[in-house]
């Protein structure tokens, strides 16, 4: 698997990953597929179609960042479940065809894509195209059973079907945006899965059980019941992108702290920004989940703060070269800032032991390759260690021979210093990068 | 709550009483199933207001219970919207007294009594809904959830205001009027119809579905402020990790900001503003650290180099803050808080109205709070003197309104002066000799030939 990403990237020109690709096409002639078919067999019921369509339109316009880089566009994709999940508009059966929903929901993808596209920002292609093949799957097994005369007369038969299909159209896009990231990231797909899951669930519930509120609703209310419908899940989207705005100020704010010590010139300029970088990639590469990964991030950034308590600054910054007595000291001290805050209490523990070698010469050895004693220092400590280390050797040089070279020199230190796991994976991330420079 | 003044008293026990004689007015021509639908509706009131969500200052907390209130309206009118209204006495949530709980209960009956009779008023049909009753119940239900949010507003900012003495809860009230708040609170309404129109397809199971939504945002809007607070903290132990390095300017971000936010308040800016201002004085010395310490302890004249070196210090500080998004007008207070009104400062030399509002605000708090504070040179100075010398500078070296707008604020409000420091012998060495803040000792710069 990762041998054929290898071969992918040795292209000069940008190439899009496989899956995304293939999401597209699919997505595409699906499409092509539909409209088509409509155009032959003619729109039905005309004013919910319009409906349907600005509000999906709408909802695009309005789609949200979640933490993360996730594009979601909530109020889109309720619109589109619920004019998938139809049964009656008012007195009126619902009467359009799957081909229909696809048609429409594509349509208001496009327009509402529009506006992002005036100001410059790119519409996320994957992104819709995986929305709307989860559309159409539902669409394609409902719109045939909404016209049965059991599924409209028992609520309760329609509303354990309507049930089950938004549960399986909202797993099938996590499955999907999981894969695409697994594309995107290099992550694992067990970890994407599960990461994916966790942000995407309180969203995605509050989006299915919408779409069936919308759809039963405009049984007694007709099409009234999407702007009446709009406003709460609007309040619901503000929310959401408030905290996601906070997440990403935060993160923000955190990487330019991390700069005073460069400014200071305590360390080397971009040395903080480096090392987390390549912390984060290590950590996804050993399978670290989101919310660990993010504390390693922050603890990778603030990694050196502590040096901000000395009197002078190292000469060129590098902790690689200083005693194990000074590194010691500017880690507690360190921790000791960041614990200040009290709520980044085990970023302030990774920091606190970033020094410590994998294996204490004088503890007993525990065994297996990347043991993790009862007293080792933590995952996120270790792949710290090995990145600071290799960036204090590296620094900014691009050279893929230097970078080589220093993972080498890391590998011989393995014995005690530096976790072998962490520098394999470091190793694979830095081939990684080589080849992309190629 | 104890500590309640008797006029606030006088008013949660009349907000009790009509609640009392409204409901019990009309309690018994309910039929088994209106019972019924007030219990569901009651249940899911309950809920929502026990898992409400605390707001940041004072008491005040943010629930969705909204929603089942003016649900019951449509449902089952006026009194049968008071007794859900009423279900906020098996709120589950710890924390308010006896009283306050008294209080909340007659004022979400009241609340939803007033929004029933309105709805009513409005020829708005109460009962099952069907689809004829759409779209013209959307008028009188619209004007009906705007009333239950002002009546809601007008009854708690008037307990607020009897009881502020007591609690000082200035700043809740003012939280309150948030737009954001009673926006929220409409959109919350609006999910009260989508559950009384979905009572005739699915019956009581319709708040089952309404819940979900309404949990998700209630988990938002949590996981916001949690984030908020976690933010604020981070922030404040990385300036201070900035500080630590001189013992004598430690607390001085803090107290810059606190004086910002003061005048700000004092001249009227709006929230967002201020908090910004609060985030600008935290920030507003991070840039000495691009400063070399040496330069920085130096006593005695300084050279051409070493004055320009600590005149970049705002603009380092720009450098490092730029990339954070939300800092906007901040930005410009940071890298110009050193400017004049007559134009002598730095790093630009801008005057008078060029110079951005919030830099000439964080100058003011920037300079009192280095003459009230020790230094290696001499002792803190009394609020009276480093007033007076504000004065003496206003207009050339500060914004005049502001200077007035600050000794207003703090002849009412006081000012906490920090502790004077005291010196373990190792860090002797590392004290600023010639604070760049201070306006009464400014630096000296040797003269060039």
């Amino acid at each position: 698997m990762t041998e054929r990403r290898h071969e992918l990237r040795r292209y000069p020109w940008p190439v899009r990953d496989s899956g995304q690709l293939l999401l597209m096409m699919a997505a595409l002639v699906w499409v092509v597929a539909s409209v088509a078919q409509t155009a032959a067999a003619g729109l039905q019921g005309v004013s919910s179609a319009i409906a349907f369509g600005l509000l999906i339109a709408f909802g695009e316009v309005l789609r949200l960042n979640l933490p993360g880089d996730r594009e979601s566009a909530p109020i889109g994709f309720a619109g589109a479940l619920a004019y998938a999940l139809l049964i009656q508009v008012g007195a009126n059966l619902a009467q359009h065809s799957a081909a229909q929903v696809v048609t429409v929901t594509t349509i208001g993808m496009i327009v509402g894509a529009l506006p992002h596209l005036a100001v410059g920002r790119p519409a996320r292609v994957s992104g819709m195209a995986s929305r709307l093949l989860c559309v159409a799957c539902v669409a394609y097994i409902f719109r045939p059973l909404a016209g049965d005369a059991a599924v409209v007369r028992d609520w309760g038969l329609a509303f354990s079907l309507m049930t089950s299909l938004a549960i399986v159209a909202l797993l099938l896009e996590v499955v999907l945006t999981a894969l695409l990231r697994v594309d995107e990231q290099r992550a694992r797909f067990r970890v994407a899965l599960v990461d994916e899951l966790r942000v995407q669930l309180p969203l995605g519930a509050a989006v299915g059980a919408s779409a069936l509120l919308i759809a039963f609703a405009a049984e007694v209310m007709g099409l009234a019941a999407l702007v009446v419908f709009t406003a709460p899940l609007l309040v619901t989207q503000v929310a959401f992108r408030r905290y996601a705005g906070i997440r990403a100020t935060y993160l923000q704010t955190v990487r330019a702290l991390a700069k005073v010590t460069e400014i200071g010139g305590y360390v080397e300029p971009g040395h903080s920004e480096r090392v987390s970088r390549l912390a984060v990639a290590i950590g996804r590469e050993l399978g670290i989940h989101e919310p660990q990964l993010l504390e390693l991030e922050y603890a990778a950034l603030m990694h050196d703060i502590g040096q901000l308590s000395l009197h002078d600054p190292i000469t060129g910054g590098a902790t690689i070269f200083v005693s194990p007595q000074d590194a010691k000291r500017i880690a507690e001290l360190g921790a000791e800032v960041i614990q200040q805050a009290q709520v980044l209490g085990s970023v302030a523990e990774i920091v606190r032991r970033q020094n410590e070698p994998y294996r204490d010469a004088d503890a007993p050895a525990q065994g297996r390759l990347g043991g993790e004693g009862p007293a080792g220092p933590p995952l996120s400590s270790r792949i710290i260690k090995t990145a600071n280390a290799f960036d204090d050797l590296v620094g900014s040089s691009l050279e893929p021979g230097r970078a080589a070279a220093a993972v080498q020199q890391l590998r011989l230190d393995t014995a005690r210093e530096y976790d072998p796991g962490t520098v394999e994976a470091l190793s694979r991330v830095v081939n990684r990068r080589s080849v992309m420079q190629l | 709550m104890g500590r309640l003044p008797w006029a606030a008293r006088l008013y949660v026990a009349v907000v009790v009483a009509v609640a009392a004689v409204l409901l019990a007015r009309g309690t018994f021509t309910f039929s088994a199933d209106s019972w019924r639908d007030i219990a569901v509706l009651g249940l899911l009131f309950a809920i929502a207001e026990s898992t409400a969500t605390r707001l940041s200052p004072g008491n005040l907390s943010w629930s969705a219970n909204t929603a089942a209130t003016l649900a019951a309206v449509v449902l089952v009118g006026p009194v049968g919207a008071g007794l859900v209204g009423a279900c906020t006495a098996f709120s589950l949530r710890r924390g308010p007294s006896l009283a306050q709980r008294a209080f909340n209960t007659g004022m979400m009956a009241v609340t939803a009594y007033a929004a029933g009779r309105v709805f009513v008023a409005l020829h708005g049909h109460v009962g099952a809904l069907n689809v004829n009753s759409f779209p013209g119940i959307i008028g009188p239900f619209a004007v009906a959830a705007l009333a239950h949010v002002v009546v809601n507003h007008a009854l708690l900012g008037g307990v607020l205001w009897l009881a502020r003495n007591a609690e000082g809860t200035a700043r809740a009230t003012y939280a309150m009027l948030n737009v954001r708040l009673l926006s929220s609170d409409l959109g919350y309404g609006a999910f009260g119809l989508l559950i009384a129109a979905l009572w005739t397809v699915v019956g009581p199971f319709a708040p089952l579905l309404a819940l979900i939504p309404l949990f998700v945002a209630r988990w938002a809007v949590a996981q916001f402020a949690e984030q908020q607070r976690a933010y604020e903290a981070t922030v404040g132990a990385l300036c201070q990790a900035v500080e630590t390095k001189d013992f004598y300017t430690r607390g001085h971000s803090d107290r810059v900001s606190r004086g910002s936010v003061m005048i700000a308040r004092e001249i009227g800016m709006r929230g967002a503003r201020v908090e910004a201002i609060r985030y600008a004085g935290m920030l507003h010395d991070v840039g000495k650290l691009g400063v070399p310490t040496k330069v920085l302890q130096k006593t005695g004249k300084l050279t051409e180099e070493e004055y320009a070196a600590i005149q970049l210090h705002p603009m380092r500080g720009l450098d490092i803050v730029r990339e954070i998004g939300f800092l906007d007008e901040a930005l410009a207070g940071i890298m110009h808080h050193h400017e004049r009104i007559d134009g002598r400062g730095y790093p630009m030399g801008l005057a008078g109205d060029e110079i951005p509002e919030f830099a000439r605000v964080l100058a003011v708090a920037d300079a009192f709070d280095s003459m009230t504070s020790t230094r290696s040179y001499r002792g803190a100075r009394p609020t009276d003197e480093a007033i007076a010398e504000l004065r003496k500078w206003s207009g050339t070296q500060f914004d005049p309104a502001f200077v007035d707008a600050f000794v207003a604020a703090i002849k009412r409000d006081g000012w906490q002066h920090p502790q004077p420091p005291v010196l373990a012998a190792e860090e002797l060495a590392t004290v600023t000799a010639q604070d760049h803040d201070d306006p009464s000792a400014p630096l000296r710069v040797i003269d060039s030939l």
